[in-house]
C-alpha cells in the first residue's frame, strides 16, 4: 500500500510556531524529491491541475512572489497575482471583502503577504480556501523558515545539537521568528547576535542565547543566518550609522577566517552588500544563499501539495461564519 | 523475467529498466543483476515516483509521501521497460506513462511485473509477467522484498474485507 504523510498540515500554513517537529519534517521530506522537477527539461507535473491559486501581495516582494508563482506553475495550478496598488485594495476595500470576492470566483488557495501581523490567520478563519502565509508584519514568514531549515538540513544533516546564530535585526524580523521556532523544534541550538536595540527584550524566553559580538557568534556557530538590515532602521534611530553597523556586526571574510570550523552563511535576501554582509562572503565558499533560493521553490511546492484540498475543520468553519 | 525481457528487446543494447517506487525499483535492480550475470551487459536503471501524476489525489485523504524520480539520461530512442511489483487496476502504469512522456520519447515502452492479479480498470497489459494470480476485488497482494522488508515473500490475502 502507498505510505501516507502521517500527519497532515490541516487547512492553512500560518506559521511554524504551532507545527510539530513531525509536521515540519513531513514538509522537508516532501520538498526533497520535488527539487528534481525543477531540473527536468519539462519543469511541470500535473498534480494541481484545475486548482486556482491567488497570490495576494499587500507588500512589495520579488523573490517570494516569484518563488510561489514558480512553485504553483510547476504543479500545474492556475495562478493570479493581485498587488495592492492598482487594485480595489487601493480604493479602500477590506481584506475580507477582497478575499470573499475572490472566493465568489471559485478559487482554491490564497498566498498572502501583508504588513499587519496576524493578517494571514485573520483571513484563514474567514474563508474556505487554503491560506499560506507569505509574511505577515513582524510575526512569521513560515516558508522562508522552512527553506532555511531545508538548506541547513541538506548541508549539516540532522539538526539536533547543531548551532545556528541569527544575526542582525531580530526585533523586526518575521524570518527570525520563523527560524527560531523551526530550529528549536528540530532540536538545534539557537543564538541571536546584534545590537541590543534590535533584539526583542524578552528574547531569552524563546530559548535562545544572545551574543553581543559577531566574533563570539562566529566562534560558536555551525551556521549564521544573516538578516537584512532595513535601511529605515537607521533613520528611526536604532543604529548610529550603516558604516558603524558594518564595522561592529558585518560578516566579513577576515572574521570568518578565524572561525574554528566550516561555517555556513545564509541570508534571506535582498542583501545590503557592505552593510550586514560583505561581497566576498556573499559570493564566497561559505555562502549557501543561492541554494536557499532554489530550495524555496521546492519547499513552496511541498506546502501547496500538502495543503491542497484540505477542508476547514468544523471549529474554524464556525468561526468564519461568526 | 530477465530472459524474456532480453528476448523481447533483442538484447540489452539501448535498454533501460525503470522501477516504480517503491519495490519496483528493487525488482528492476535484481533483473539488471540477472542480465549482467547472464549477458555481461550493464543495463541502466531508473526510478519513477508517480505520486504527483496520480488521478486520485483529490480523494485519497492524507497526502501520500513523495519519493524520488531519477532517470538515467536521455530516453530519446531508448527501449524502456517499466518494472513494478503488482499490476492491478493499471492506474499506476497510466501515471508512469504520463510521467515518462515528460522526460522524452523512448522508441518503445514495455511493462514487466512480478505479479499480475487481474482487475484492470484501464486498457493496459504487461509484456512480461512473473506470475498470474486471480485475486478478487476485496483481496490484496503484498510483495515483500528483502532490501526493504527483510524477507522475500508474496502474500495473497483473498478475503480481506467481508
Amino acid at each position: 500500500m502507498t505510505p501516507t504523510a502521517s500527519s497532515v498540515l490541516g487547512k492553512d500554513l500560518l506559521g511554524l510556531e504551532h507545527l510539530s517537529a513531525e509536521q515540519i519534517n513531513v514538509i522537508l521530506d516532501t520538498a526533497g524529491p520535488l527539487k528534481e522537477i525543477s531540473e527536468r527539461a519539462i519543469k511541470k507535473v500535473p498534480t494541481l491541475r484545475g486548482a486556482t491559486v491567488v497570490n495576494l501581495f499587500f507588500e512589495a516582494s520579488t523573490r517570494t512572489r516569484i518563488s510561489f508563482e514558480f512553485a504553483e506553475k510547476r504543479l500545474s495550478a492556475d495562478t493570479v497575482n493581485v498587488a495592492s496598488s492598482g487594485s480595489s485594495i487601493s480604493k479602500g476595500e477590506t481584506l475580507v471583502d477582497t478575499a470573499r470576492n475572490l472566493e465568489a470566483m471559485r478559487i482554491d488557495m490564497v498566498v498572502i503577504r501583508h504588513h499587519a501581523s496576524g493578517a494571514a490567520k485573520f483571513l484563514a478563519e474567514r474563508i474556505e480556501s487554503n491560506v499560506i502565509n507569505a509574511g505577515d508584519g513582524t510575526h512569521e514568514h513560515p516558508t522562508q523558515g522552512l527553506l532555511d531549515l531545508l538548506t541547513l538540513r541538506d548541508k549539516l544533516g540532522d539538526l539536533r545539537g547543531k548551532r545556528i546564530c541569527i544575526c542582525g535585526d531580530v526585533l523586526h524580523s518575521r524570518v527570525a521568528r520563523s527560524n527560531i521556532w523551526g530550529l528549536t523544534k528540530l532540536g538545534a541550538e539557537v543564538a541571536v547576535c546584534g545590537p541590543r536595540s534590535l533584539l526583542p527584550n524578552a528574547i531569552g524566553e524563546m530559548g535562545v542565547q544572545v551574543f553581543d559580538r559577531i566574533e563570539q557568534a562566529i566562534e560558536w556557530a555551525d551556521a549564521l543566518n544573516v538578516l537584512r538590515l532595513q535601511l529605515e532602521r537607521m533613520q528611526a534611530g536604532y543604529i548610529p550609522s550603516l558604516r558603524e553597523y558594518n564595522r561592529v556586526f558585518g560578516v566579513t571574510s577576515e572574521r570568518l577566517d578565524r572561525a574554528p570550523r566550516d561555517i555556513l552563511i545564509l541570508h534571506p535576501g535582498p542583501m545590503n552588500r557592505g552593510v550586514e554582509i560583505d561581497s566576498d562572503v556573499a559570493d564566497g565558499p561559505h555562502s549557501v544563499i543561492l541554494d536557499q533560493v532554489t530550495n524555496g521553490v521546492a519547499v513552496r511546492m511541498a506546502v501547496l501539495y500538502l495543503l491542497a484540498g484540505n477542508k476547514p475543520t468544523l471549529a474554524t468553519a464556525a468561526r468564519g461564519d461568526a | 523475467m530477465a530472459d524474456e525481457i532480453l528476448e523481447r528487446n533483442d538484447g540489452a543494447e539501448g535498454l533501460i529498466l525503470v522501477g516504480i517506487q517503491r519495490r519496483g525499483v528493487q525488482i528492476a535492480a535484481r533483473i539488471a543483476q540477472l542480465i549482467k550475470d547472464r549477458d555481461g551487459a550493464t543495463v541502466p536503471l531508473g526510478a519513477l515516483d508517480i505520486t504527483l501524476y496520480r488521478d486520485d489525489l483529490q480523494t485519497v485523504g492524507p497526502r501520500p509521501v513523495v519519493g524520488r524520480t531519477d532517470l538515467p539520461g536521455d530516453l530519446e530512442g531508448k527501449r524502456v521497460v517499466i518494472v513494478d511489483d503488482v499490476l492491478f487496476t493499471g492506474r499506476t502504469i497510466r501515471a508512469a506513462l504520463d510521467e515518462l512522456a515528460d522526460f522524452g520519447r523512448p522508441a518503445r515502452v514495455g511493462l514487466a511485473v512480478l505479479i499480475d492479479r487481474g482487475g484492470r480498470e484501464l486498457p493496459i497489459q504487461p509484456d512480461v509477467v512473473g506470475k498470474h494470480v486471480e485475486v478478487p476485488l476485496g483481496g490484496r497482494v503484498d510483495v515483500f522484498i528483502s532490501e526493504l522488508d527483510g524477507r522475500d515473500e508474496v502474500v495473497l490475502n483473498v478475503m480481506e474485507r467481508t
